[in-house]
């Protein structure tokens, strides 16, 4: 017989609507025996009673649904976001509020390199909360002249270099005529390079990798000490190339019994011919452990609204931007759908203008007409400007939906005044019309594009206060009940997963997320404000504080 | 020396897979290296192939075929560094991809220079296309964006006029040309790719008709600039046009010219220049008076 851990703990939320509070849980083999009282569970039998979590509460693990595992890579470059953020060591970097601050930090780091010509590289950098102030090559040359050196902008769709790295990518030259290369005064690049094409030829110059969607080994525990420090159990990596050396290397990390996480990877579609795409993706399926779940395709099908790159409907950008990029023809998004439908491999589609969210659900419509599948769970990623007539659509066709809630804040002002305009700025990732229309709800970070924290993302979808502090769209707030519900069960469910892991009830997966304080009782904007502990993960304890 | 790189763009369906074929066929002798997204079942043809591994397929003649799947930056800079470089790249854009944006991507990659954007259109399908909800503004600005539109599957529609007249109004700097089957010569796909001195003009078009090429040698000198952005002009009816330029300070350069796209480029050694177009619409004429003005007069290959 195998032994019996009961934890008792302040409460234990179960998101299980027949016992929705316990005080303790128990657990055999990493499964959960019940949760209930000490005497319901003591019935199980000789049982070890830990009482470590006597003043916490008690969550079922959060499941973050879209995130990317390259969030753990990018800790290894300097911080230098205007909002505080925690690296997977636990540090808290403060927030920093101009250039000279990020110049400053940055002058630190190159201080304590030894190797006069080793890169340095810098991530999250965002001016636009600067009040217009600019990064440039001049800027960056007074932290470094004779290294290179380059900072990725949050939306890591822009790069900062300073001369050294031009130089050594080619690019130190007048004449250079290209519209994501801004020229000084002197017909030299200024070192804003705009785009990811753009500023791949120098990435490799400033440390970043050519393949920066994979995380590495290294990556990939610092990704998993996130996840415990934010009370997530189950989280996705939601473009990964998945190559055979990848899968072994995620396989072996993730099946020590101490790694705190369950990966879900999902396998990227370019590069593939549809039927070598769902060919091998079945085959990974069958590699699949109880920590790494291997088997769902990722396909990307615009841009982002930010870059202007994404596919809108009519009336198109605020600004008056032209359209978009499509990543992927009809033609091809058709084949892949109706042959992934036929072999049982759910795909996840990244649509964030409205006009791409029109085409999946109008290709996907006549597709499962010819391949019936009634448990698909296929999912709209981002999905951040749909209206309610294509939420009805939605849930006709059985798609789930997983909306960026996160954007509110961090992009909520910019989408009012720039990008898409008030009204649809009020209507963006519109979770009430979701939940209202019946389509099974998850809400996202998009990490590292916003930082890794369920707790946030619930706060966000809840209150929708934008970063300069206005309610934006109030009318489509939820409740933190159903907030909890989109970042636990909400998230399992468009992963297949909510019969395993979401939920504190008798059979699943003895995973949870040990917080400080209780999500439904604090005030709704302090929700993202709750201390996490750590996690339980199949009944090992992880506590963040020493990891 | 860059490398030269073509760019052949267009929708599925217009005919992109068979084009590369033929141009690896016609290879003879050249070292290409053609960029895919990724090898479906029949991108290139199996009597080509001589091996594959991994991504990278080897080509009878020394070409190669590697599919970039999300990195064609990676990819281009692979094979810049492959040894023996390869002479020519191609790179075959999605259906979706804007070629004008590859095009401004690859002015920033160090050791590769563009040879020209041709774009496949349906003849049967283009105008339908071009009118789709979705797609139709990037079948646009894919047109937009050639220097020579080549006009697939002319076989299949009764009369080609009102499509050429269609695609000419969309993009009215592009050479069109008619191409069944994906026969159109190397020299107007990838441009005048041979390096020697003396440049062919029989044996280089011979399995045509429906081109004509005219041969120069330079007698007098004159500014490269000057008189590559006279040839890049569409009233001589030019599809391409390739030279090595002696100036009056003695300089040398390399001249190229698709539709109106001209670059001149500093060269160490080489003579002649030959100008390819559609029989039926090159200016034989004003193209000779032109290269007289810029010293050059008609030679025998």
């Amino acid at each position: 017989m195998s032994d019996i851990t009961i934890f008792h703990a302040r409460k234990v939320i179960t998101m299980n609507p027949r016992r929705p509070e316990a005080t303790h849980v128990a657990v055999r083999d990493g499964r959960i025996l019940g949760a209930g009282t000490l005497e319901e569970l003591a019935g199980w039998g000789v049982h070890k009673l830990d009482t470590r979590f006597a003043d916490k509460v008690l969550m079922p693990g959060f499941v973050e649904g879209h995130a990317h595992a390259m969030e753990g890579t990018l800790w290894r470059k300097v911080y230098c976001g205007f909002f505080d953020r925690t690296d997977p060591d636990g540090r808290r970097w403060s927030g920093l509020a101009s250039i000279d601050a990020v110049l400053a930090r940055l002058a630190e780091a190159e201080g304590t390199l030894d190797d006069p010509a080793a890169p340095l590289g810098g991530f999250q950098l965002d001016p636009i909360y600067m009040d217009g102030a600019v990064m440039d090559r001049a800027r960056l040359d007074s932290v470094s002249a004779t290294r290179p050196l380059g900072v990725l902008h949050a939306s890591g769709h822009i790069m900062y270099v300073n001369s050294k790295a031009l130089e050594l990518a080619g690019l130190m030259r007048a004449g250079i005529n290209h519209p994501g290369i801004p020229l000084g005064p002197d017909g030299m690049p200024t070192g804003v390079l705009k785009g990811p094409e753009v500023y791949m030829p120098v990435a490799p110059h400033v440390g970043f990798n050519r393949s920066a969607t994979d995380a590495d080994e290294d990556g990939l525990r610092a990704f998993a000490k996130l996840c415990v420090r934010t009370g997530t159990t189950t989280v996705t990596d939601l473009a990964s190339r998945l190559e055979a050396e990848a899968v072994q290397m995620m396989l072996r990390v993730t099946g020590e019994r101490r790694f705190p996480a369950r990966v879900v990877p999902l396998k990227f579609f370019m590069g593939h011919t549809p039927q070598d795409l769902v060919d091998l993706t079945v085959k990974l399926r069958d590699q699949s452990t109880d920590k790494l779940r291997l088997g769902r395709i990722k396909v990307i099908a615009d841009g982002s609204i930010q870059g202007f790159t994404a596919r809108l409907r009519a009336p198109g950008y605020y600004n008056g931007a032209p359209n978009g990029l499509w990543y992927i023809a009809p033609e091809q998004l058709d084949q892949i759908y109706r042959l992934a439908l036929a072999a049982g491999v759910p795909v996840h589609t990244h649509t964030n203008g409205d006009e791409a969210t029109e085409l999946v659900l109008e290709t996907l419509g006549p597709a499962l007409t010819d391949t019936p599948s009634r448990d698909h769970r296929f999912t709209l990623q981002h999905c951040q400007m749909a209206d309610a007539a294509q939420f009805r659509r939605m849930q006709a066709l059985g798609v789930c939906v997983n909306l960026f809630a996160n954007h509110h804040f961090y992009w909520g002002d910019e989408h009012y005044r720039l990008t898409v305009g008030p009204e649809r700025a009020e209507r963006m990732n519109a979770c009430r019309t979701a939940l209202d229309t019946g389509v099974p709800m998850a809400i996202h970070s998009d990490a590292p594009v916003t930082p890794l924290a369920p707790l946030f993302t619930a706060w966000a979808a809840v209150n929708r206060i934008t970063a300069s502090g206005r309610v934006q769209g109030a009318h489509e707030r939820i409740s933190v009940a159903e907030a909890l519900y989109a970042i636990t069960l909400g998230a399992a469910y468009t992963l297949h997963m909510d019969g395993e892991v979401g939920s504190i009830e008798a059979g699943k997966r003895a995973d949870f997320a040990v917080l400080g304080g209780d999500p439904t009782e604090v005030a709704p904007n302090a929700l993202k404000d709750i201390p996490v502990w750590g996690t339980v993960l199949g009944g090992e304890t992880f506590d963040a504080s020493a990891l | 020396m860059s490398i030269p790189v073509t760019i052949i763009g267009g929708y599925l369906g217009a005919g992109k897979t068979t084009l590369i074929n033929q141009v690896l066929r016609q290879a003879d002798g050249l070292r290409i290296a053609v960029l895919v997204n990724e090898f479906g079942a029949l991108s290139i043809d199996e009597d080509l192939i001589e091996a594959q591994e991994g991504d990278v397929i080897s080509i009878a003649g020394g070409c190669v075929c590697c599919a970039f799947g999300d990195n064609l930056i990676g990819a281009i800079a692979d094979m810049v560094a492959m040894v023996p470089a390869p002479q020519h790249i191609v790179i075959e854009a999605s259906g979706v991809a804007i070629p004008q944006a590859i095009a401004a991507t690859l002015s920033l990659v160090a050791g590769v220079q563009l040879a020209g954007i041709v774009v496949l259109a349906d003849a049967e399908t283009v105008e339908a296309r071009a009118r789709d909800t979705y797609m139709g503004d990037t079948i646009l600005r894919q047109i937009s964006g050639a220097d020579v539109i080549l006009l697939t599957k002319p076989d299949l529609v009764e009369d080609v006029a009102p499509v050429t007249a269609w695609l000419q109004n969309m993009s009215d700097a592009a050479a069109i040309v008619a191409t069944a089957h994906g026969r159109c010569p190397n020299a107007v796909v990838l441009g005048v790719t041979h390096t020697a001195v003396s440049l062919p003009t029989q044996g280089l078009l011979d399995h045509s008709a429906q081109y004509r090429s005219f041969s120069f040698a330079q007698t007098g000198e004159t500014d490269a600039a000057v008189f590559a952005q006279a040839l890049a002009d569409t009233h001589l009816g030019l599809l391409r046009a390739k030279g090595f330029v002696r100036q009056p300070d003695g300089a040398l350069f390399e001249v190229q010219v698709v539709g109106v796209r001209w670059a001149v480029s500093l060269a160490t050694a080489g003579h002649g220049l030959v100008c390819i177009g559609l029989r039926d619409r090159i200016a034989e004429g004003r193209i000779q008076d032109l290269a007289a003005r810029h010293g050059f007069h008609p030679s025998r290959a």
